[in-house]
């Protein structure tokens, strides 16, 4: 069992979680994630290591509520647990001295840009950040992304903080300024991905984007997490998670995450019905 | 004892549950032997004095012995002897290819059907289970620290096996349940959950600790162990790692590996889908492609999962499958069809979803290396069935994540590890393997076999004289 030991809501629907998992800590790097399953009947859910502490031996989770499971992880309080925890799992990301740097996050996806910036600053890159959210509220991290970056810009959906517009606004008025850049790594929806990678090709510029297919086991065993990057299929589980932006068929991606979208919508309601019947 | 005159040439039938009504449910479809159907059946040997049975098991289990006890009504006492050289008598009862092993060799088998041995094995097992295992006594600890890697059968032979000598055993398993494919692949209605999760309540028992979650190669490396302070190694890794056709398509959703389309089914529990949160698709239409014990064994899910129509696509004949008789049998009675010499050569797709698989047919041409004769494809045969699912059933290759983690273990053909077949030795020294990770996909009973030699050399290397 693996102890909640701090809870905290960074929106109305994406929540913190740092967990005691010890072990993991010890050797967890920026770009890996963990499975865990909440309870017996729980399914395996893969979530990014957000952040990692050695001494304290715990591992931050940031998530958002996006079905029935995400929902009832975040009924769990502080002191609670969760059964099973799996990790550090995927390569960690390839980190070193490229240069200048730009990582974008984009919703959720700021929580797993967050390590991967601060290991690319830490590394000697001049790290440029952009991150965006539909609205303020729904913002987190600012701190501590500006933290380790030279230069950090905000979007927001509706302009409620930050320049209005997307990610890709931004990155494309860098990229017409003639900025050298040596470096994009994005982490957010896969259109978003899709989007800078998009941006990037023309300009030859190494782009990272970290895959999140559906998965089961996060071992290699099964298969499901299978992606196409360049001619050949990768597990994104054991080959990646992060991939060259350029090589990766996203559409495919797209289709094959509602996968279950039926099957997902059935289960959340089934929950609900049992929760109201107590 | 029975004359010769009326010694039955037929074994005695083993009760099933009706194949129109197990199609329903995930329940155990073969039901044992009753007491009576037991001794009847041990009735039948002849306690062949050279034991050519035994020599054809890859434990070589003490089988006149055991099938002499039943005769006696002496059940725990047989599964004593049995336990004696296999630790999973309950598991192999049920698993075992044994027309391949024990009962090919089977006197009997000359003039009738051979005897029923792995029937006979499964009924003394279950009674000793009903009656409450003994636990042996425990031996004296000894401050030897031995780490087993795997929980599947190999691992779970070399735990038990030095658990019994008094090492320290911690086993690591990467899933969260442990078991192995006994517990992620082989259905609960051939193996139920509950005859495995005993044997690992019995090694625990044993004092063996066991911890989940936890992948070698990633939360800790092979030398990392080492430097932790186990004296000893065992890698039980398994081989699941599946293998693609490399075909067309394979990535549209509604094509699995077999590995997921059980993992989900039987770890996961989508057969109970929504009690149990893991979902799993089938449609109306599944093709299954293999023909191995894995293929059946999706097959027979896909059915009970819903799909009104189930075939099985393999490219040799019949006679060429490597699934076990009795399993292919079963499939067949519950309504799946076979496509033989057959094999699909692209998935074809529609709105991202499978929508048709396109075959093409075989033939048999010349013998090959292994005498088998080799199907070669037809010119011109493709020809197109409409399915909703394709489950990919052609092979799994040892998972990778251990030798790319230890740089000097040794790695053979499509990354098997090498090691002595005696002992399991590989080639660092204190670090032992066994079971489909050295063998390639294989049996459970091959896999204990090898932990049983690796256990018996791990203890003379521990006690320095080897
Ligand atoms: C490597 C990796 C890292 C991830 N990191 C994070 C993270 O840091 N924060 C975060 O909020 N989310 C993360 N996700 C996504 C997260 O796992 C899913 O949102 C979660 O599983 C949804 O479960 P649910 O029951 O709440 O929603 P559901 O209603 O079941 O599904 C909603 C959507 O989530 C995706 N999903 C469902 N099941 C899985 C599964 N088993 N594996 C992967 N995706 C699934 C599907 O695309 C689906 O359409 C990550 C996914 C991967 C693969
Ligand atoms: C669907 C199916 C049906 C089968 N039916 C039969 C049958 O009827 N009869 C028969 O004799 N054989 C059958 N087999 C084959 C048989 O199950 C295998 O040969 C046998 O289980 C191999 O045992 P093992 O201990 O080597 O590995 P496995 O049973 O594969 O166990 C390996 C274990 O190691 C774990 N692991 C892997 N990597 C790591 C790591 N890095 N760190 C920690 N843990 C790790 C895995 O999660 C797994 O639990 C079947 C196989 C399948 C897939
Ligand atoms: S070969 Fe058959 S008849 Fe002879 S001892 Fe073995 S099981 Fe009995
Ligand atoms: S999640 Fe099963 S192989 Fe990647």
């Amino acid at each position: 069992m693996y102890r909640i030991i701090e809870k905290k809501d960074l929106s109305s629907t994406i929540k913190l979680m740092r967990i005691a998992a010890p072990e993991i800590a010890k050797k967890a790097q920026a770009g890996q994630f963990v499975i865990l399953r909440i309870h017996n009947h729980g399914e395996r859910i893969p979530m990014t290591i957000a952040d990692y502490d050695r001494v304290q031996g715990t591992i931050t989770i940031v998530f958002q509520v996006v079905g029935k499971s995400t929902e009832e992880l975040a009924t769990l309080k502080e002191g609670d647990s969760i059964l099973n925890f799996l990790g550090p799992l995927g390569q960690p990301s390839e980190i070193k001295n490229y240069g200048k740097a730009v990582c974008i996050g984009g919703g959720v996806g700021v929580a797993p840009i967050y390590p991967i910036a601060r290991s690319l600053h830490e590394a000697g890159n001049k790290v440029i950040s952009i991150i965006g959210a539909r609205n303020d509220k729904m913002l987190f991290y600012k701190e501590e992304m500006n933290s380790v970056s030279e230069h950090l810009h905000i979007v927001t959906d509706d302009g409620s903080r930050g320049k209005q517009g997307l990610v890709t606004d931004i990155l494309c008025d860098l990229l017409e300024s003639g900025e050298q850049i040596d470096l994009v790594f994005a982490i957010g929806p896969v259109p978003m991905m899709r989007a800078v990678a998009e941006l990037t090709r023309g300009y030859g510029i190494k782009t990272f984007v970290s895959l999140n297919p559906i998965m089961v086991d996060g071992t290699g065993m099964c298969g499901g997490c299978r992606v196409s990057v360049g001619e050949t299929s990768k597990f994104a589980c054991i080959d990646g998670p992060d991939f060259d932006a350029h090589q990766v068929d996203f559409d495919q991606l797209l289709e094959r995450q509602k996968m279950y979208c039926q099957e997902e919508q059935d289960s959340k309601e089934h929950w609900h019905q049992c929760n109201c019947r107590g | 004892m029975t004359t010769k005159k009326t010694r039955k040439k037929t074994r005695e039938v083993m009760q099933t549950q009706q194949p129109k009504v197990r199609v329903h449910n995930f329940d155990e479809v073969a039901l044992g032997y009753t007491e009576e159907q037991a001794v009847a059946e041990a009735e039948r040997c002849l306690n062949c004095k050279k034991k050519p049975c035994s020599n054809g098991c890859p434990v070589g289990v003490d089988i006149p012995g055991f099938i002499e006890l039943i005769r006696e009504k002496d059940f725990l006492g047989a599964a004593k002897k049995i336990k004696e050289s296999n630790n999973l008598p309950a598991i192999c009862g049920r698993v075992c290819p044994q027309e391949e092993q024990c009962e090919k060799n089977c006197i009997l088998g000359k003039k009738g059907e051979p005897l029923a041995i792995g029937r006979l094995e499964r009924f003394v097992a279950d009674r000793e289970r009903e009656c409450g295992v003994e636990m042996p006594p425990l031996p004296e600890p000894q401050d030897k620290k031995v780490a087993v890697v795997g929980s599947g059968p190999a691992g779970l032979t070399v735990a038990a096996d030095l658990a019994k000598l008094g090492y320290g055993v911690t086993m690591f398993e990467a899933l969260h349940d442990p078991g192995g494919v006994l517990i992620y692949g082989i259905p609960q209605f051939r193996l139920p959950k509950e005859i495995v999760k005993g044997e690992i309540d019995y090694i625990q028992g044993l004092g063996v600790d066991l911890k989940v979650d936890s992948l070698i190669g990633r939360i800790q490396s092979v030398d990392e162990l080492l430097a932790d302070g186990y004296d000893a190694i065992f890698i039980g890794t398994g081989a699941g790692l599946p293998n693609f056709m490399d075909i067309p398509g394979e990535n549209l959703n509604g094509v699995y590996s077999a590995n997921e389309f059980l993992t989900r089914t039987n770890l996961m529990k989508a057969y109970q889908f929504p009690e149990y949160d893991t979902p799993i698709k089938v449609g109306k239409r599944t093709a299954v492609i293999g023909g191995g014990n894995v293929a059946m064994d999706s097959a027979r899910c896909a059915l009970r999962l819903g799909a009104k129509e189930v075939y099985i696509i393999y490219r040799r004949s019949e006679k060429e499958m490597p699934a076990r008789a009795e399993e292919i049998e079963h499939a067949v009675e519950e309504g799946v069809k076979l496509k033989l010499l057959c094999a699909p050569t692209r998935i074809i797709g529609e709105d991202g979803w499978v929508k048709a698989l396109e075959c093409i047919n075989f033939e048999l041409g010349e013998a090959d290396e292994s005498g088998r004769r080799r199907p070669v494809p037809i010119k011109g045969s493709e020809f197109i069935m409409e399915m909703d699912t394709v489950v990919m059933a052609i092979g799994n290759s040892p998972n990778p994540l251990i030798s790319q983690t230890t740089p000097d273990l040794k790695t053979g053909w499509r990354g098997v590890l090498v090691a002595d077949p005696e002992t399991g030795l590989t080639t660092k020294p204190g670090v032992y393997a066994g079971g489909d990770i050295v063998t390639g996909a294989a049996t459970v009973i091959s896999a204990m076999g090898a932990g049983k030699k690796a256990a018996a050399a791990i203890d003379r290397y521990l006690k320095g004289d080897s």
